[in-house]
């Protein structure tokens, strides 16, 4: 019987020549990720579980990326990043991206990628829901719990069920005015934020097979606001060719067999999509963005997983070469090549840090920032009833911090149209 | 594990996420650490807006102020339940609240599989979406020997389902316990 990709890539993880969605498998873990946050308990329960002088099952499988509370100055919060050095200084992990030294990358799934820890056919696994970004690779990625990475840190091994597979297929040319982000708001909006609970996402279609990596990865970034356990891309020459330029460890690419069964099958045309918006409070409560003209802003954040990469403020930086912000407007790069690239890379005769300080932006230190709030002093926080148009993933009570305020989630075309205006705005005024 | 749990119920609607069960600003707290691990307990589902808090009548909080304990032993919510981030602090924080079991009709899978494997509240699911037959505060029966949830005052009861393929780790006490159980991994060193 045919086996999807992610059935394939658990079946070959579990030493099985065939795996069925619905069966529960043992499978062996290529990389485990774990950051500031879910670290340091993951970490307890591992020396709980496996002695206080257990050592890591894989050394160079284990990767620990600080950046969700990175420029505080919460003391719980430095504590815990303290509590990662300790570690990785006792278990001596070449792998460790430490705060304040040149490895300090910033947010993991945005770093995974760039150090090329994303490898077609790999298992990952991360203590982060956003771990589903990697399936942009072809890849089966999705987030777990402490206690779950607490049991591959000395077993190098973990039970999942397989899941079944929803596919995306998305044939034609996307609109110049509409992004990765818009298409997944679409689809969230379509399934519901349980829409996907327990299965795969899977894009494909040619829309999908012209897109960069940095799209695929926000589309398969999203698909956790769908419930859905794994997003996932096949690998083609794209995908190659990003991974080739970052790591020489083999891989595998797999495709869908011909008779793969999957659990339904959706198809959108691509010259049919336009910008999207989810209005508070979730990320399925989605509108076209002409239903949602003129909403009154405090203030605009371009940043995270989802939209703080290089290509999101390059998107931004074609509105805002020519035009001022008129509400409060922050921007976080992802990672710190992020912020090297915004520093160096010019448009049309300035570097992208020009043309966002030129127009009143500010900018702050790479790493998750307020997408999930965080301590009082993060940069960009709602800390009262402030009104937010953000290109991050969820607008849920108090996500960026207060339970008063509310968060609009958009393209980063989106957000700084609106960000000009102050108000919500159809990127299409600005775009030609 | 508890085959049959009594206590108050304390309900919620659709679509609870972790960042209402634990404010992510929280998380820097020491889940080991016998202090801090306690104010898991007192902000658990703090994150909840105040009128969808304690249905039906809403402005209810899980803990009192001032308390670290809550008073209901089980949180029955809509479809859905702990959808958002991956953490475990969710499960965690409502345990050491004093919540021994959820009830809704569909749950986010890695709230899910936290509550599970970590062993920390049992995790059941309704055949029907529940949250409007119910009242907060009100004494029940969560009985997982013979699938139900009863109001003590009534009587009237209402199925749930079997916990099915995880039961024995649930059962067990959590992942750890389950793979020793099943002879995966050896006895904790230094237990």
């Amino acid at each position: 019987m045919g086996m999807t990709i992610t059935e394939k890539i658990l079946a070959k993880h579990a030493g099985r020549d065939q795996v069925k969605a619905g069966e529960n498998v043992w499978v062996n873990v290529d990389v485990l990720m774990t950051h500031d946050v879910c670290g340091p308990p993951t970490i307890a329960i591992f020396k709980k579980q496996f002695g206080k002088d257990a050592k890591v099952w894989d050394k160079e499988k284990l990767v620990i990326i600080p950046d969700h509370y990175i420029f505080t100055k919460d003391f719980h919060a430095n504590r815990n990043v303290d509590l990662l050095r300790e570690f990785a200084a006792e278990q001596k992990l070449p792998h460790f991206y430490d705060v304040g030294t040149s490895r300090y990358k910033g947010v993991c799934h945005v770093a995974l990628p760039e150090e090329g820890w994303t490898r077609p056919g790999e298992v990952l696994f991360g203590t982060d829901s956003h771990t589903c970004t990697a399936g942009a690779f072809g890849q089966f990625a999705t987030g777990i719990g402490n206690t779950d990475a607490a049991f591959i840190l000395g077993t190098g091994e973990l039970w999942v069920k397989v899941p079944e597979t929803m596919r995306f297929v998305i044939d034609g040319k996307i609109p110049s005015c509409v992004m990765a982000k818009d298409i997944i708001l679409n689809i969230i909006g379509d399934i519901g934020v349980d829409g996907a609970s327990y299965r795969t996402m899977e894009f494909a279609g040619t829309a999908v097979e012209a897109m960069t990596m940095e799209d695929r990865m926000t589309l398969c970034n999203m698909v956790i606001e769908a419930g859905g356990k794994n997003g996932v891309i096949a690998a083609d020459a794209t995908t190659e060719a990003y991974v080739r330029q970052r790591t020489d460890k083999p891989y595998t690419i797999y495709h869908n067999d011909p008779d793969a069964t999957f659990h339904s099958e959706y198809h959108y045309k691509a010259e049919e999509l336009h910008p999207m918006i989810a209005r508070p409070q979730s990320p399925d409560n989605k509108s076209r963005i002409t239903e949602v003209l003129d909403v009154p802003l405090d203030r605009a954040y371009i940043g995270s997983c989802t939209g703080g990469k290089f290509s999101d403020f390059w998107a931004a930086a074609q509105l805002f070469k020519d035009h001022p912000v008129g509400v409060d407007t922050f921007v976080v790069p992802a990672t710190t090549e992020i912020a090297r690239q915004l520093d160096e890379v010019k448009m049309e005769g300035r570097t992208l840090v020009e043309i966002f300080k030129d127009a009143g932006v500010q900018i702050g230190d790479a790493s998750c920032a307020a997408c999930l709030g965080g301590p009082a002093d993060t940069f960009g926080r709602l800390n009262a009833d402030e009104v937010c148009i953000s290109t991050t993933n969820r607008n849920f009570p108090g996500r960026m911090g207060s339970k008063e305020s509310r968060v609009y989630l958009a393209s980063p075309y989106t957000v700084a149209a609106s960000a000009i205006t102050g108000k919500i705005t159809d990127p299409r005024e600005y775009l030609d | 594990m508890e085959k049959i749990i009594k206590g108050k119920v304390f309900v919620l609607g659709d679509d609870i996420d972790t960042d209402q069960i634990i404010p992510a600003q929280y998380l820097v707290y020491s889940l080991e650490d016998p202090v801090e691990r306690k104010k898991y307990g007192e902000l658990a589902l703090s994150g909840v807006p105040a009128e969808e808090s304690g249905l039906p009548q809403g402005h209810i909080p899980l803990v009192e102020e001032g308390q670290q304990e809550s008073q209901y032993a089980i949180v029955l919510g809509g479809k859905n339940f702990g959808c958002g981030s991956s953490r475990e602090h969710a499960p965690a924080a409502m345990e050491i609240a004093g919540v021994k079991a959820v009830i809704a009709p569909s749950y986010a899978r890695i709230f899910y599989r936290n509550a599970v494997d970590g062993g920390f509240l049992v995790p059941v699911e309704s055949f029907d979406r529940l949250v409007e037959s119910f009242t907060t505060g009100e004494e029940i029966e969560l009985n997982l020997e013979e699938g139900f949830v009863r109001k003590l005052a009534t009587g009237e009861q209402f199925p749930v389902r079997d916990l099915g393929e995880v039961g024995a780790i649930v059962e067990a006490g959590g992942i750890f316990a389950y793979a020793r159980k099943v002879g995966k991994i050896g006895e904790a060193a230094n237990a």
